[in-house]
């Protein structure tokens, strides 16, 4: 499969990923500006893309501003207060605040638009928790495309092109200019050039080895279609990266990872060791080690997980989520009326957003009003919308956006023109489905701002051709190398892109503090692990790939790779344990505020790929 | 398997050039053996069960087998999307069969005029966001101070 025929697309703005924050950016931007071209490119269809492929069954970023009801309603300062306690202290107060005060905005188009939102008898939103509104989410990716997609007009996207690259510009240094990318349908090269950027690729799953080893591979909790291709875009172009140490290990139903939101806080449910005790309570003193945020309410979710970790290992495992507990109490006194339609609901919460975990309770003759259910840590994940920070270091709005955290326009990265938001936006997370539309908006409306401000074209660096061929390199080398072998998985000249996965996942899990080290790790380690790293990263420029699928799957691990070895180094740069129940430094096994109360910040150079780790100054702006 | 298809119902999408299996799964599994005219899961591993392909098959011919890895024989989850609701049928290992029906959404398909009801955008380099002086419901907040 050679010489692909190559297609040139020029437009004003370039969004990268149609997931929910690329659809907000879409909507955003054709708002402000019908007359610019803004061009989406997606890798799959946008109506099932991304991390709300599969429906979600509630919200979890709503404030209630317009009911300014103390018992109802949020402010955005509260916000930033909990998720900078959920995240130890460390988070940007600016990006946060900035998502708080648009978002409810974001929830009642999506109503409008016709998604189904849970209404209480006053009609108000039903919270399953502080934070969060209960959805019939099963068609919220599909409404929410469609809504992007009108904005948009004929035209205007390109389905199944997955973005490899992007192309910077050939006159003006650190400026973006475009992409590049290939058709899994066709043979055939896309290069896009454009004035402003767009990067809305999403987190990274599957850069550890999963529980799940076999068939159930593909169950990790996080959409295991989101490759981090956007952080390592963005970290190649030479933009700065932050929280690239930190990672989200949920806790949630065992195997299936079924969500635990409902449970804990709609229906109230506790969790219990196998001896029926509540280990939150019992290990409670292990908080006071891991002072102030120990105190904070509620515990933080890492702690939380820290203080699972330590029943599993002293044998008091499995843990249960008590869920017949739970529905006892909340059926007591109702008739059987009630009692069914808390079993509705229970099972809409897996059927709207993991199904798998439906299958794994009838498989099991699982009845949560009958028997508890297993709860478990999962492998680690590398995201910035939901619990976890990871993602570019972005300007802040200019408003609220201390000195040194604003350069000009909302949601830039230091890359001149390349924007990003939802899971591309680091030490703002909590964002969820609401925010990540919310932040894509926000950067949308600066990248007309900017457009009109940089009105002249960009110029690619780089011919079409020649980059071209090195986008479709693993099809060349599988042409090239396969006479050597009667197999075509077992050849001397190239690596296939499942088997080089297994051995990035190896070696992370190995040495980055992955399951099997009980997400243990240290500075010994870590070296090892990069010297093995830098060896296999040689070994990616053998990648084969038999056709188009496989070449899909040899730039995901590329973008996986330089995701991981980001992950690696920051963790390696900071030299504390901040996060326990995520990731615990054996050789810095304290929690130190004093030097670490900062973010971790890197770079590559785009000339020497050298890295540079540094600290970044946190700076308050919302009190205590 | 995760997903897998029913060789008697998929009938190849009447060989148009693309299925619906493969124009929907969001990690490029499905596809078509051209020979055969049937759908398959190229990459069962790499499957979420995130259940779209057997939501949108025309011929209802896609179901899923939980993972080889942890699930246990017997189960079945199936899903009957309509226009408005969804409908799943859940069939326990020991044979007890659950059925719920759920919204999936409140207006037809096709309907979205994604900028009815906004007016016309002000000014590029304030705070306001399209549709936050007509939805938000408050005032946009602002920090104490400011
Ligand atoms: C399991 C899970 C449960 C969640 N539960 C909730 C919840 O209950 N409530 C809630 O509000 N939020 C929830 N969230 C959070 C929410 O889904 C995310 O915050 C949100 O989807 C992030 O938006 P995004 O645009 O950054 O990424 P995504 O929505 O994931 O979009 C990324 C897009 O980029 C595309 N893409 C990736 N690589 C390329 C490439 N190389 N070329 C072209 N396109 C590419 C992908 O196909 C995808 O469309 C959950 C997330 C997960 C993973
Ligand atoms: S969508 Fe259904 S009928 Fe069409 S090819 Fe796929 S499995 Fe067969
Ligand atoms: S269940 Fe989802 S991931 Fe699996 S093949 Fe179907 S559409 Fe693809």
């Amino acid at each position: 499969m050679a010489n692909p025929e190559i297609t040139q697309v020029e437009c004003d703005i370039l969004i990268l990923g149609g997931g929910m924050s690329g659809c907000g950016a879409a909507f955003e931007a054709k708002y402000w500006a019908p007359d610019l071209k803004v061009v989406m490119v997606e890798k799959s269809a946008v109506e099932r893309s991304g991390a709300v492929a599969q429906g979600l069954s509630a919200i979890n970023l709503y404030m209630g501003l317009r009911y300014n009801d103390p018992s109802y309603s949020k402010t955005p300062e509260e916000f930033v207060r909990y998720v900078r306690n959920d995240m130890m202290g460390i988070a940007r107060d600016d990006l946060l605040y900035d998502i708080a005060r648009h978002v409810d905005t974001s929830v009642h188009m999506f109503e409008e638009w016709g998604l189904p939102i849970w209404k209480r008898p006053d009609g108000k939103y039903t919270r399953e928790g502080p934070w969060q509104v209960m959805i019939n989410g099963e068609s919220y990716k599909p409404i929410v495309a469609e809504a992007a997609k009108t904005a948009l007009g004929e035209g205007n996207l390109y389905e199944r092109v997955a973005i490899t690259n992007l192309i910077m510009d050939a006159e003006e240094e650190n400026r973006v200019a475009g992409a590049i990318g290939f058709s899994t349908r066709e043979n055939r090269i896309y290069v896009f050039k454009a004035k402003v950027v767009y990067m809305g690729a999403g987190g990274a799953t599957a850069i550890f080895r999963p529980r799940s080893t076999g068939e159930g591979m593909g169950r990790t909790w996080f959409t295991v279609f989101n490759t981090g291709s956007g952080y390592a875009m963005m970290l190649e172009a030479g933009a700065e990266a932050t929280q690239m140490e930190h990672r989200f290990v949920p806790t949630r139903f065992k195997d299936g990872y079924g969500p635990v939101g409902a449970w804990f806080l709609l229906f109230k449910s506790g969790a219990t060791n196998a001896k029926g005790e509540d280990y939150l309570k019992t290990r409670e003193a292990e908080l006071q080690k891991f002072l102030p945020y120990g105190e904070a309410k509620p515990t933080p979710t890492p702690l939380r997980n820290h203080q699972m970790l330590l029943e599993l290992l002293d044998g008091n495992g499995p843990i249960y989520m008590r869920t017949e507990e739970a529905i006892a109490k909340l059926a007591a006194g109702e008739g059987p009326e009630r009692l069914k339609e808390l079993e509705s609901e229970a099972w809409e919460d897996f059927l709207d957003m993991t199904i798998s975990q439906a299958m794994v309770w009838a498989a099991q003759n699982i009845e949560p009003d009958k028997a508890p259910s297993e709860i478990y840590p999962t492998e680690p994940y590398i995201m910035g919308s939901h619990s976890g920070c990871s993602g570019m270091w972005v300007s802040g709005p200019e408003d609220l956006a201390p000195p040194g955290y604003h350069w000009g326009y909302n949601r830039m990265t230091t890359v001149k023109g390349l924007f990003t938001a939802g899971d591309g936006a680091g030490a703002s997370p909590h964002k969820f489905s609401s925010g990540s539309f919310t932040e894509g908006r926000l950067a949308a409306k600066a990248m007309v701002a900017f457009v009109r401000d940089n009105p002249n074209t960009t110029k690619l660096n780089g011919g079409a051709e020649e980059l071209g061929q090195a986008v479709y390199k693993p099809l060349t080398n599988f042409e090239k190398g396969r006479g050597a072998s009667t197999r075509p998985d077992v050849n001397p000249n190239y690596l296939l892109p499942n088997q080089a996965l297994r051995r990035l996942q190896k070696l992370m899990d190995e040495y980055v503090a992955g399951t099997s080290t009980w997400y243990k790790t240290s500075e010994t380690m870590l070296n090892r692990g990069l010297q093995l790293l830098e060896m296999f990263k040689e070994d990616l420029e053998n990648l084969g790939a038999a056709d188009l699928h496989g070449l899909l799957r040899c730039w995901e691990l590329k973008h996986r790779t330089a995701v991981a070895e980001a992950h690696l180094r920051h963790i390696m740069f900071r030299q504390e344990t901040r996060w326990p129940g995520y990731y615990y430094r054996t050789d810095y096994p304290q929690l130190d505020d004093t030097n670490w109360r900062c973010f971790v910040n890197s770079r590559v150079d785009p000339k020497t790929k050298k890295w540079d780790v540094f600290k970044k100054e946190y700076l308050q702006i919302v009190p205590d | 398997m995760p997903s897998y298809v029913n060789p008697e119902k998929c009938d190849g999408c009447k060989g148009r050039d693309k299925t619906a299996c493969m124009y929907i799964c969001p990690n490029d599994l499905m596809t078509l053996d051209k020979e055969a005219m049937k759908g398959y899961n190229q990459e069962p591993e790499m499957c979420w069960e995130c259940y779209s392909c057997v939501k949108i098959c025309p011929q209802s011919a896609i179901e899923v087998r939980g993972y080889a890895d942890f699930v246990p024989m017997g189960a079945r989850v199936t899903p009957l999307r309509g226009t408005d609701s969804i409908i799943w049928a859940v069939k326990f290992r020991n044979g007890t069969v659950k059925r719920f029906r759920f919204p999936i959404r409140t207006k037809p398909e096709g309907s979205i005029r994604p900028y009815d009801g906004l007016n016309q955008p002000g000014d590029l380099r304030d705070i306001v966001l399209a549709g936050d002086r007509e939805k938000l419901g408050a005032e946009i907040p602002v920090p104490a101070g400011k």
